[in-house]
């Protein structure tokens, strides 16, 4: 039996995470922060990137907990200042965003649903050891590498050998 | 924990910090400098990467030195002497060659530091650590691939990258030095013995060596001098730009 066969299994992190959501006595916030994407691929929401860990009230003060998705990723600072400004336009006027570094983000935490809306976007999804990787345009596998780093801290470079087509990777991590 | 603990913790995030940042500033000077787009996009990202990791390390040396201390503080407000990073790292950015040849040793260097670093007792260490090796283990993945091409390449690219490596080679045993600082935050469990290290670095790095038709040489000279701020000529000019804005306008925000 090959793996793919395999019922996918969640890392516990992320089914940790989905529990604090599921679990969470302030579901309307999670919600309203599901309009918060990610500056660099709109299409994907922070929660569906993984980067949105925790939210917690206290008094009237909302502690969004969020995780880096690369050390250096500058969208960070742009996803804190999207999420007080979401939560502002609600009526949150007391709202802390804090950085955790662990558990350290990978890419397994996104969602099926993630990938294909990278799909739809034209960024080839990651995969494991990176390999199997298909064109966003035509879906072929005949595909080379042209660069370790592409456009942001999260892709690399790819080229279709069908379609002649550059397209993004988004790095298995 | 006690304050002399801390102080000491504050001391080697620091370090560790001055490492990745004058390293990410070196990278960053290849921004519009690469021998061609894809590389330079490539080492752009890299230095984002160091530089990110200096930032977790500053923060938490400057949250352990209080005081107002802060990154940016640490960053842009020491002069030479206090500056801590090893040598190798402050060297200027060179040739393509010798570009690669640094990042390749300090890869290979990076992947064992890191894996050890994750079992810190140290939680925000451990948890920098977890962080950075990932990337790590990624840019290792480049700059051993552009050691093969180099070496396997034309007469030149091989010859540029064993000039390299024999520049770059008697700066390599510092990256295993051990002094008291060290030495005390090992016994608590905190830092990583480096020397146990040197093994199976020269022999990962011999491994490549070999495939890329290159000679490891043995470091028959070596320097040494960052952990205690006798630096080379080099650091005054590389602060000179990357503290620029911050001497001429102190306290600029942005
Ligand atoms: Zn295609």
């Amino acid at each position: 039996m090959s793996d793919e066969t395999l019922i996918p299994m969640l890392p516990i992190e992320e089914f940790e995470r989905r529990e604090r959501r599921r679990m969470s006595p302030v579901a309307d916030i999670w919600d309203l922060l599901d309009r918060v994407k990610d500056p660099e691929v709109p299409v994907i929401s922070i929660w569906e990137l993984g980067v949105l860990q925790d939210i917690t009230v206290q008094e009237d003060v909302v502690t969004v907990s969020i995780t880096p998705t690369y050390s250096g990723c500058p969208a960070i600072n742009a996803m804190a200042e999207d999420i007080v400004d979401c939560l502002a336009a609600a009526g949150y006027d007391h709202v802390n965003v804090q950085t955790r570094l662990q558990p350290a983000w990978t890419t397994s935490w996104m969602s099926a649903e993630a990938k294909r809306k990278l799909v739809d976007y034209g960024i080839a999804p990651m995969q494991k050891d990176d390999e199997g990787i298909q064109c966003p345009h035509c879906r072929s596998v005949d595909v080379k590498l042209v660069s370790y780093f592409g456009s942001t801290a999260c892709k690399a470079l790819y080229q279709c050998k069908s379609c002649d087509e550059p397209f993004d990777y988004f790095k298995n991590l | 924990m006690s304050n002399v603990a801390n102080e000491k913790i504050a001391a080697y995030a620091n370090r560790l910090g001055d490492d990745s940042l004058i390293h990410g500033h070196r990278l960053s000077e290849w921004c519009s400098n690469g021998p061609f787009l894809e590389e330079d996009l490539a080492m752009t990202n890299v230095a984002l990467d160091y530089i990110g990791r200096a930032r977790n390390f500053l923060t938490y040396a400057a949250e352990l030195i209080g005081g107002g201390a802060t990154e940016d503080t640490l960053a842009y407000e020491r002069d030479c002497l206090e500056y801590t990073n090893l040598l190798i790292y402050e060297l200027p950015k060179g040739d393509f060659a010798f570009t690669t040849a640094r990042q390749y040793l300090l890869d290979e260097f990076e992947l064992l530091f890191l894996t050890a670093l994750c079992n810190s007792e140290d939680s925000t260490l451990a948890a920098v650590a977890e962080k950075s090796l990932k990337e790590t283990r990624y840019h290792l993945r480049r700059s051993k691939e552009w050691m093969l091409r180099l070496g396997n390449g034309t007469e030149e690219s091989k010859e540029k990258l064993q000039t390299a490596v024999e520049q770059l080679i008697g700066y390599t045993p510092e990256l295993f030095e051990v002094d008291a600082l060290e030495k005390d935050l090992i016994s608590g469990g905190i830092a990583v013995d480096r020397a146990g290290l040197e093994e199976s670095w020269r022999s990962a790095c011999e491994k490549t060596f070999d495939e890329a038709g290159v000679n490891m040489p043995q470091a028959v000279w070596r320097v040494k001098g960052g952990r205690t701020g006798f630096h080379t000529e080099h650091l005054g000019h590389l602060l000179a730009d990357m503290q620029f804005v911050q001497r001429a306008y102190p306290g600029c925000q942005w």
